[in-house]
């Protein structure tokens, strides 16, 4: 795939934050990325779609390790993903990550959720923490539930803390794993205009998503993945106004109605 | 935004609208009916039980307080029809030192007051603090000066002269304070994915756990010091000690690891995706969550564990059980081992009440949900 074409948005000058060089991974037997290539620049924003079983999840969770990779080679901010542990450590550290599932820690309450990362990791003093995760809580429109535990809060409000407690840890990027898939129509809203205000700061995103609506107002790209492989690249208007390959063009007429 | 308008579906509510349920579901007259008299074999049940509790709780009163003796010499016991409670008082003082010298049985008094003070300061998490911790170390350093003695003009007393309640409560709290983290350890190398570790903590768990308690203790006490060399002994408490620790530690290793697989794989994957290394994962992220899980299964583990110390007495040492059963040997003392035993069960279960009623006190604050 080539980079593509110049559009004013898209920031290419500055160094890549991520890069994958012909990434492959298997579970067992299944071959699930087979040789992907991917830069991606400071301040870029990246939507990744595409059928189930694509390997779009798993592309994106290599990227902090949750999966190992088993040939090929990622960088991230300059640092290769080895074996090292430290250095894995030290990448997840700069790595935000939200889930489908939100995860957060449903014995901690929203403030130690989000101060977990920065106190224990990066060493900040509690107090500092605190008031850096009253900013971001006050970011996301949540402040007033810092002292509630994650079981009391809706679904949409969960996952601004998850969002909130990856800012808390200042990241140079945020990978988001469907963050909205699992939530009730009314609750995607928020989750959305949270992560939109996101990207107007300039955040390195990577978004695996359903949201095309989301995909054609933010993204620089959009990445089509099948059989993990990225079938097409391509700006959102090319993308959704010219579809080049037929397995897209299949694609986008079943999710788009 | 969370903020959402009434739907006009759901139908208004007027408070004034509230009817009382019929007099007879409610009050004492209702709960009667609900609880007691709900259908035929329910009423029947209920008029036996009350008969069967009519014909026996007078006579045991009577016969536990009334008619009792309490502090009489036991022959005027025999001749009395109530129970004999001097059996206990007359022989408090060696059913709960055993043979610690008698001048000196003021040390045993003050170790175990000691040690329950701790135990009472330990309860609130308000206090689990750095101070706690000191004066569990302190207050350890002290009763084990007061029970061995032969310093600060203190008379040395040999460990196998101690006995009865002291005994019971070494064994126990610290047979169970040394096996809980020992568990832990023992559940997560089971999980771990070093082939070795994980080999050994399984091999460990399903020997410990293939074997009775008793011959365990029977092995500590006469096995084990033949692998001895000459002139080594290790002291007789220590090794029953060890025999309940290492046992405790393989049950509860298999009651943590239940705890831990109950936590979702993605709460290790939000952890590891804020950078904590494996340590900080487990210690604030799983654990917390996989230990409150088995609370109540921990709590039963910990229960039979203070009661199997009284197993000790197979290898000749004198808990609460044996000196119990010596005063009942004395020819004077013989025959009143219901009463005996009552005072037993009641210690024991003193012991075992406050475990479990503390055990649901904090599954209580624990709780995160609402």
């Amino acid at each position: 795939m080539t980079t593509p074409p110049a559009s004013p948005s898209i920031p290419t000058a500055s160094r890549p934050m991520v890069e994958m060089i012909d990434v492959h991974k298997w579970f067992g037997e299944f071959h699930v990325l087979r040789g992907i290539h991917l830069t991606v620049h400071a301040k870029e924003r990246i939507v990744i779609c595409g059928p189930s079983g694509s390997g779009k999840s798993t592309l994106i969770r290599c990227i902090n390790r949750l999966e190992e990779h088993q040939r090929g080679r990622i960088i991230v901010d300059g640092i290769e993903l080895t074996h090292n542990i430290k250095n894995i450590e030290r990448i997840r550290s700069e790595v935000g990550m939200v889930f489908q599932h939100f995860n957060l820690f449903p014995h901690l309450t929203v403030l130690d959720n989000l101060t977990l990362g920065p106190v224990w990791v990066r060493k900040v003093p509690r107090k500092q923490a605190e008031e850096t995760a009253m900013y971001f809580l006050e970011k996301v429109h949540i402040a007033e539930q810092a002292r509630k535990f994650p079981g009391q809060l809706s679904g949409g409000q969960q996952q601004r803390v998850a969002i909130a407690r990856s800012l808390c840890m200042n990241p140079k990027v945020m990978l988001f794993d469907e963050p909205t898939s699992a939530l009730d129509p009314e609750m995607i809203k928020e989750v959305l205009d949270v992560m939109i205000e996101l990207a107007q700061e300039g955040m390195t995103m990577l978004v695996v998503t359903h949201e095309m609506g989301f995909a054609r107002s933010v993204a620089h790209r959009v990445l089509f993945m099948d059989e993990g492989r990225i079938v097409e690249e391509n700006t959102p208007q090319e993308f959704f106004a010219n579809p080049k390959h037929e397995r897209t063009r299949l694609f986008l007429s079943q999710i788009l109605h | 935004m969370n903020s959402r308008e009434p739907s006009p579906l759901t139908p208004a509510v007027n408070p004034g609208d509230t009817l009382k349920p019929p007099v007879t579901a409610y009050g004492p007259v209702g709960w009667l009916r609900k609880n007691l008299f709900n259908s035929v074999p329910n009423s029947l049940l209920t008029v036996l039980t009350v008969a069967f509790l009519w014909k026996t709780v007078p006579p045991l009163l009577q016969w536990a307080f009334v008619d009792a003796q309490w502090a009489t010499p036991s022959a005027l016991c025999r001749q009395s029809d109530g129970a004999c409670w001097s059996v206990i008082s007359r022989n408090l003082r060696f059913i709960l030192f055993g043979f610690y010298p008698y001048d000196q049985q003021w040390r045993p008094i003050v170790a175990v007051i000691l040690l329950l003070g701790l135990i009472f300061f330990s309860r609130d998490r308000k206090y689990w603090t750095k101070p706690l911790a000191y004066a569990w170390i302190v207050g350890l350093a002290a009763m084990g000066t007061l029970m061995a003695g032969g310093v600060f003009g203190l008379s040395a007393v040999e460990s196998s002269q101690w006995g009865g309640l002291p005994l019971t409560l070494l064994l126990a709290v610290f047979g169970l304070t040394a096996a809980y983290p020992l568990g832990v350890v023992l559940a997560l190398g089971r999980q771990s994915r070093m082939p070795a570790v994980k080999v050994l903590c399984i091999v460990y768990i399903e020997l410990i756990r293939g074997v009775p308690l008793i011959s365990l203790l029977f092995m500590a006490s006469i096995i084990f010091p033949l692998f001895l060399p000459e002139g080594v002994t290790i002291n007789k408490i220590l090794r029953a000690q060890l025999a309940i620790i290492l046992f405790t530690a393989a049950y509860i290793a298999e009651v943590v690891r239940g705890g831990l697989q109950a936590i979702p794989r993605g709460q290790y994957e939000a952890a590891e995706s804020l950078g904590l290394n494996y340590y900080l994962t487990m210690r604030l992220v799983v654990l917390p969550q996989a230990l409150k899980i088995v609370i109540p299964p921990t709590v039963s583990i910990l229960i039979s564990a203070f009661k199997d110390t009284s197993l000790v007495v197979i290898i000749a040492l004198y808990d609460v059980l044996k000196t119990t059963q010596t005063v009942l040997s004395n020819p004077e003392w013989m025959g009143f081992s219901r009463e005996a035993y009552l005072f037993l069960a009641l210690f024991y279960f003193t012991g075992c009440f406050s475990m479990s009623h503390y055990s649901r006190r904090l599954e209580k604050q624990l709780s995160t949900e609402h």
